[in-house]
């Protein structure tokens, strides 16, 4: 119970004032690396307290493609307080002493929950379950996503799709001069439009008309 | 002291929560790190939910979290498409010259 303790202490220490890291720091890149530390540290604390699950997906979703997805605007907006200098000046610029903190804290966070794993056992036996003990917190949370609550799972599959297609509708835009292929025509195109008899005459060739 | 119980995790839950409500209010600087003040609330949130499911051992707090997760990102991906369009015709987004509603 001690090392759970401690664990969890860490854990939230360390959530918190990247929390404050977050709204605090001058420069938004590393805003998007601190929140990126919250987000594994509170990972951590899920998967410590039994709910491996969503401390995976929340490893997947949260830090694999919305961090990144902030990042990425980020960088093309260009509003850190840095102009175009990323990988220039590696003296002045204050990326990457700070990327390196960030990520030499996440590789502990990950060395402890690998060394406080043998830990859970006595903490779940505390919270003494038929569901939880019997089977792993996957299958029981497929066990019910997918029978009780199946219309609100695809509802939620609904949602992102209508989010994908609005974030495609909103940021789409026409240029000029850039050619694009016309799947209507493309498509209705006929025989008779596309192949042509050409009378060839002796000793003469054909032109073809572009 | 020692043993961690539901109060601990509810007690990380609010602080988390109440520093994303301080980053949306005293945020002077840019849309984005208000975007991620939210994404902190919607975190503490989740802490809650999966707190009390562990604690009370019902498992719907933890299918929660996970349509709290959709929402999130379907959340994320519009409101930075929206950014990045804002920028493409403002050419700006700090806080303090957004003012076309006059707010």
């Amino acid at each position: 119970m001690l090392a759970h303790a401690i664990f969890f202490y860490f854990f939230s220490f360390v959530a918190i004032i990247s929390a404050i890291m977050v709204t605090a720091s001058k420069n938004t890149v590393h805003s998007v690396f601190f929140l990126i530390l919250d987000f594994i540290s509170i990972s951590c604390l899920f998967i410590m307290i039994g709910a491996e699950f969503l401390g995976m997906i929340m490893l997947i979703v949260y830090v694999g493609a919305v961090a990144v997805l902030f990042l990425f605007v980020v960088m093309m907006l260009n509003v850190a307080q840095q102009k175009n200098q990323w990988f220039k000046s590696s003296d002045t610029s204050t990326h990457i002493p700070i990327g390196l903190i960030v990520s030499l804290i996440i590789f502990c966070e990950l060395l402890i929950v690998i060394g406080g794993w043998k830990y859970k056992p006595d903490i779940i036996k505390n919270f003494s379950d038929s569901q939880i003990s019997n089977s792993t917190n996957t299958h029981t949370i497929g066990s019910v996503l997918y029978t009780e609550y199946i219309h609100l799972f695809q509802i939620s599959g609904m949602i992102l799709l209508v989010a994908m297609i609005g974030a495609i509708v909103l940021t789409f835009r026409k240029r000029e001069g850039v050619k694009r292929q016309n799947y209507f025509s493309q498509i209705s195109r006929e025989k008779n439009q596309g192949v042509e008899l050409v009378e060839v005459k002796s000793n003469e060739g054909v032109k073809i008309d572009v | 002291m020692f043993e961690v119980s539901l109060g601990h995790y509810l007690t990380l839950g609010a602080i988390i929560f109440t520093i994303g409500v301080i980053g949306i209010f005293l945020n002077r600087k840019n849309v984005i790190v208000i975007l991620m003040s939210i994404e902190l609330i919607l975190l503490a949130v989740n802490i809650n939910l999966v707190s009390f499911s562990i604690f009370l051992q019902d498992l719907s707090g933890q299918i929660f979290t996970l349509f709290i997760l959709t929402v999130a990102a379907a959340e994320a991906a519009i409101g930075l498409a929206i950014i990045v369009v804002y920028y493409r015709n403002a050419g700006t987004i700090r806080v303090e010259e957004i003012e076309n509603l006059k707010g």
